[in-house]
C-alpha cells in the first residue's frame, strides 16, 4: 500500500509544483528517474510472474499430452509391419502374358499365373525372428505350394553378427536374394538362369558380419546341405559386400561371392550397382545400373554377365534397357540378348510392366514380349537396397 | 582359390576392428528434427546423425548401404515412428546387425509413440492411400511435442550412458527452459493466424494447425501419398476461386506444381513452409525451424 501511495504521491508533487530552481530542479529530476526506475522494476516483475504463469500452464499441458499419451507409450510401435498383425503377412501376385516369335522354343506362351507368393514373418521373441515365403503355382495344371524360404534369424547376437538358419537364398551376388517382384525386368538375366536355375536356395547356415565403420562392409559365410542325396553340408559359400554414397545423390554396392555347390561344382559372383536419385529424394526420380558377371566352374568354365539401366524420369513411371550373354565352354552358340522395360506403377502396391527382348541364341533370332502385373496386399517388408 | 579366398577376408576383418573404439554416444535419428534434439540435450557426448536430410520425403528413402553403417555403429535410434519410416527402417535395422539398437530396447525410440497423435485410424483399406493406422506421423510441427520427446529422449540417454546422466540432466533442465521461453514467444506471435484456412499438399501440417488453430480445409492430394491429380486440383480451383481459404501450404521436398497451379487460379498465395530443420535457409535448428514457420506464415497473412 505504501509503495503505491509513494510513487503517486511523487508523481503529483511532480506535476503540480512549478519549477522554482536549478537545485529544486535536480531533485525532481532525481525522484522522475526513481519513478521511472521503479516502473521498469515493476513492469519486469509483473512480466516475469507472467512468463513464470505461462511456463507453469505449458508444463501442464505438456504433462497432460503425455498423460493423454501414457496407454499408447505404454505399447509403442514398433515400426515394424508386423505391429498391425502378429505374424505380418502380405500376398504379392504375379502373372504375364508372353509371345515369342521363336519357332520350337523351348519358353513358354500365352497367359502364365507366376508364381503368387505368400509371405509371413514376425520377430519370435527378443532374439529371434522367423520368416516364410511360400509360392503357390500351378504347374502342369496342378496347383504347388513350394516352400521358397523359411528360416530363423539371430536378431541379439553381439559385435555386428548376424546368424540365419532354415531354407533360404544364399547372400551370394546381388539378385540371388531377391524376391521375383523385386525385380526390374520379367525375367532373371541369363546367367542367373543358366548357372544358379534362376536363384540359388538351400537350407543351411548363414553368418554375417558388419563392420563398424562408415563404409559399409559386410562378410558373410554359408554352410549349406547342396543338392546331392548324401551325407548333406556339401555346399558352402563365402561373399563380400561393400558400398557406400558419393555425396547426397549417390549410392553404390559392390561385392564378391563364391558358392561351392558340390564338390566338382563352384560358382563365382562379382557384382555393381549404382544408384541415383536428385537430393536422394527417391520417389519422384532415379537411375540405376547394375551389373554382375557370373562364372560358373565344374567340368568346364562358363561365363556370363548382364548390364541393365533402369530410369524413372518421373514419379510412377520407369523404363529400363537390359543386355546380357553367356560365353559358354561347352556350346559354340553363345546366346545374348537386349531388352527394353516399361513400367508403371499406381502405387508401390501395384505394377504392370511391358518388356521386350531380342534374343540372339547363337544361331537364330527372335523377338519376346511380356506383359506383366505385381500386386500386392497386406504388410510388405521393406526392401533392401 | 576358396582358402586363399577365406584368408583374405579375415585378414580384412582383423582391420576394421579398431575402429570400434568410440567414447561419444552415437545417435541415429532418421529425421532432422530428431538428430538437432538430440544435439541439444547431449552437447558435447552425442555425435548424431540424420538419415534424411529436409528435402528429402522421410517416406521414401532407399535402404542405403551407408545407413546401414551408421545403424551399425548406432547406440540409440530415435525416429518419428507410426509408421513413417516403414519402407526403409526395417530394412537398416535388419541388415545392421546392432542388437542394441533393435525395438524393444532402450536404444530404440519413436518419437510420435509418446505424444498425442492425430488422424489415428482403424480403417486400413488401402484403397484411400498411406494409411498410417498410428496416427499422422509428423508430430514435429508442434513445439510443444518436441519438448514431450525431450524428456523421453534425455531419459533414454541417461539410460544407456548412466556415467554422465548429471550432464544430460543439466542440458535438459537448460533446453526445457530456453524451449518454453521461445513457445511463449511463438505463440503471442502466432495470435492472428488462429482462424485461418489452409490447404496443405500432403497431410504434412496438421500438428502445427492444430497447434496455432489454424483450419486444414483441403490437401492438394486427393488420396494421401498418391500424387495430386489433374481432376482434383480442378475441383479444388472450382470450390475455392471465390476465396475460403488463406494460403497453401507445402513441404520442401514436394512438388511445387500443383500449388502453384492452384495458386495461380485461385489468388491464393502458396508457400513452402519448412518441415524440419534444414527445410529453408533460416532453419537452421530447432529454434530457427519455428521462427521461420511463423515468420512465412506471417508474412502471408501481412501481404493480404
Amino acid at each position: 500500500m505504501r509503495t503505491v501511495f509513494l510513487p503517486s504521491a511523487i508523481l503529483a508533487l511532480a506535476f503540480f509544483t512549478p519549477a522554482v530552481s536549478q537545485a529544486q530542479d535536480d531533485d525532481i529530476d532525481a525522484l522522475r528517474a526513481a519513478v521511472a526506475e521503479m516502473r521498469a522494476d515493476y513492469d519486469s516483475r509483473i512480466a516475469e510472474l507472467e512468463r513464470r504463469l505461462a511456463v507453469a500452464e505449458q508444463n501442464a499441458a505438456q504433462a497432460s499430452y503425455s498423460a493423454q499419451q501414457s496407454t499408447i507409450a505404454a505399447a509403442p510401435s514398433t515400426g515394424a509391419p508386423s505391429s498391425a498383425s502378429n505374424p505380418a503377412i502380405g500376398v504379392v501376385f504375379q502373372g504375364q502374358a508372353r509371345q515369342t516369335d521363336a519357332s520350337g522354343g523351348e519358353e513358354e506362351e500365352g497367359y502364365l499365373l507366376g508364381e503368387t507368393e505368400v509371405i509371413m514373418q514376425a520377430n519370435v521373441d527378443d532374439k529371434f525372428r522367423a520368416w516364410l515365403t511360400a509360392a503357390i503355382a500351378l504347374e502342369d495344371g496342378e496347383s504347388v505350394i513350394e516352400i521358397e524360404e523359411s528360416w530363423v534369424e539371430a536378431t541379439a547376437l553381439p559385435a555386428g553378427f548376424g546368424a540365419r538358419f532354415g531354407r533360404f537364398a544364399s547372400g551370394i551376388g546381388y539378385l540371388n536374394d531377391k524376391h521375383s517382384h523385386q525385380w526390374d525386368f520379367a525375367d532373371q538375366p541369363l546367367p542367373y538362369k543358366a548357372f544358379l536355375d534362376g536363384r540359388y536356395f538351400d537350407g543351411g547356415l548363414q553368418m554375417r558380419w558388419l563392420a563398424p565403420t562408415d563404409l559399409y562392409m559386410e562378410l558373410g559365410g554359408e554352410v549349406l546341405q547342396g543338392e546331392g542325396s548324401g551325407s548333406g553340408l556339401e555346399s558352402s559359400s563365402l561373399f563380400a559386400n561393400v558400398g557406400g554414397d558419393v555425396g547426397i545423390n549417390n549410392s553404390w554396392l559392390a561385392g564378391g561371392s563364391y558358392l561351392e555347390i558340390d564338390d566338382s561344382t563352384s560358382v563365382s559372383v562379382a557384382h555393381f550397382l549404382w544408384k541415383w536419385a536428385p537430393q536422394g529424394n527417391w520417389r519422384q526420380k532415379n537411375f540405376v545400373f547394375q551389373t554382375e558377371y557370373l562364372e560358373r566352374r565344374d567340368a568346364v568354365t562358363d561365363k556370363g554377365w548382364y548390364a541393365q539401366a533402369v530410369f524413372q524420369p518421373f514419379q510412377r513411371w520407369r523404363f529400363g534397357v537390359r543386355a546380357d550373354e553367356l560365353d559358354l565352354d561347352s556350346d559354340s552358340n553363345d546366346p545374348s540378348r537386349w531388352t527394353l522395360m516399361m513400367d508403371w506403377s499406381n502405387s508401390e502396391f501395384s505394377r504392370f510392366r511391358l518388356q521386350v527382348a531380342r534374343d540372339d541364341d547363337g544361331t537364330d533370332t527372335s523377338n519376346e514380349w511380356a506383359l506383366q502385373y505385381i500386386h500386392s496386399i497386406g504388410a510388405h517388408g521393406a526392401h533392401e537396397f | 582359390m576358396y582358402k586363399k579366398l577365406q584368408r583374405t577376408l579375415l585378414i580384412a576383418l582383423l582391420a576394421t576392428l579398431p575402429a570400434a573404439a568410440n567414447a561419444e554416444l552415437n545417435v541415429f535419428a532418421c529425421e532432422p528434427e530428431w538428430a538437432a534434439l538430440a544435439r541439444e540435450l547431449g552437447g558435447d557426448l552425442v555425435e548424431a546423425y540424420s538419415a534424411t536430410t529436409a528435402l528429402q520425403d522421410p517416406h521414401y528413402i532407399q535402404a542405403r548401404p551407408s545407413l546401414i553403417a551408421k545403424v551399425r555403429q548406432a547406440d540409440l535410434v530415435i525416429c518419428s515412428g507410426a509408421q513413417l519410416e516403414i519402407g526403409w527402417l526395417p530394412a537398416l535395422l535388419q541388415k545392421a546387425n546392432n542388437r542394441n539398437v533393435m525395438p524393444g530396447t532402450a536404444g530404440y525410440m519413436e518419437a510420435s509413440s509418446y505424444v498425442l497423435r492425430l488422424n489415428a485410424t482403424t480403417d486400413l483399406d488401402r484403397a484411400k492411400g498411406d494409411i498410417h493406422p498410428q496416427g499422422n506421423p509428423h508430430i514435429q510441427t508442434n513445439p510443444h511435442n518436441i519438448a514431450v520427446v525431450a524428456r523421453v529422449l534425455s531419459d533414454r540417454l541417461q539410460e544407456i550412458d548412466q556415467v554422465n546422466s548429471t550432464y544430460y540432466d543439466e542440458y535438459f533442465e537448460k533446453f526445457i527452459t530456453s524451449w518454453n521461453e521461445a513457445v511463449i514467444e511463438w505463440e503471442e506471435r502466432a495470435v492472428d493466424l488462429v482462424g485461418r484456412r489452409a490447404i496443405a499438399h500432403h497431410r504434412s501440417w496438421v500438428y502445427l494447425f492444430d497447434w496455432l488453430g489454424i483450419e486444414e480445409v483441403a490437401n492438394l492430394e486427393a488420396i494421401p501419398g498418391l500424387p495430386p491429380t489433374a481432376a482434383h486440383l480442378g475441383k479444388l480451383t472450382s470450390e475455392f476461386s471465390a476465396g475460403g481459404a488463406d494460403v497453401i501450404i507445402r513441404a520442401p521436398y514436394q512438388h511445387a506444381k500443383p500449388s502453384e497451379w492452384l495458386s495461380e487460379r485461385t489468388g491464393i498465395t502458396a508457400i513452402v513452409l519448412p518441415l524440419t530443420v534444414g527445410g529453408t535457409e533460416e532453419a537452421t535448428d530447432l529454434y530457427s525451424l519455428f521462427d521461420d514457420i511463423l515468420a512465412r506464415l506471417n508474412g502471408t497473412i501481412n501481404d493480404d
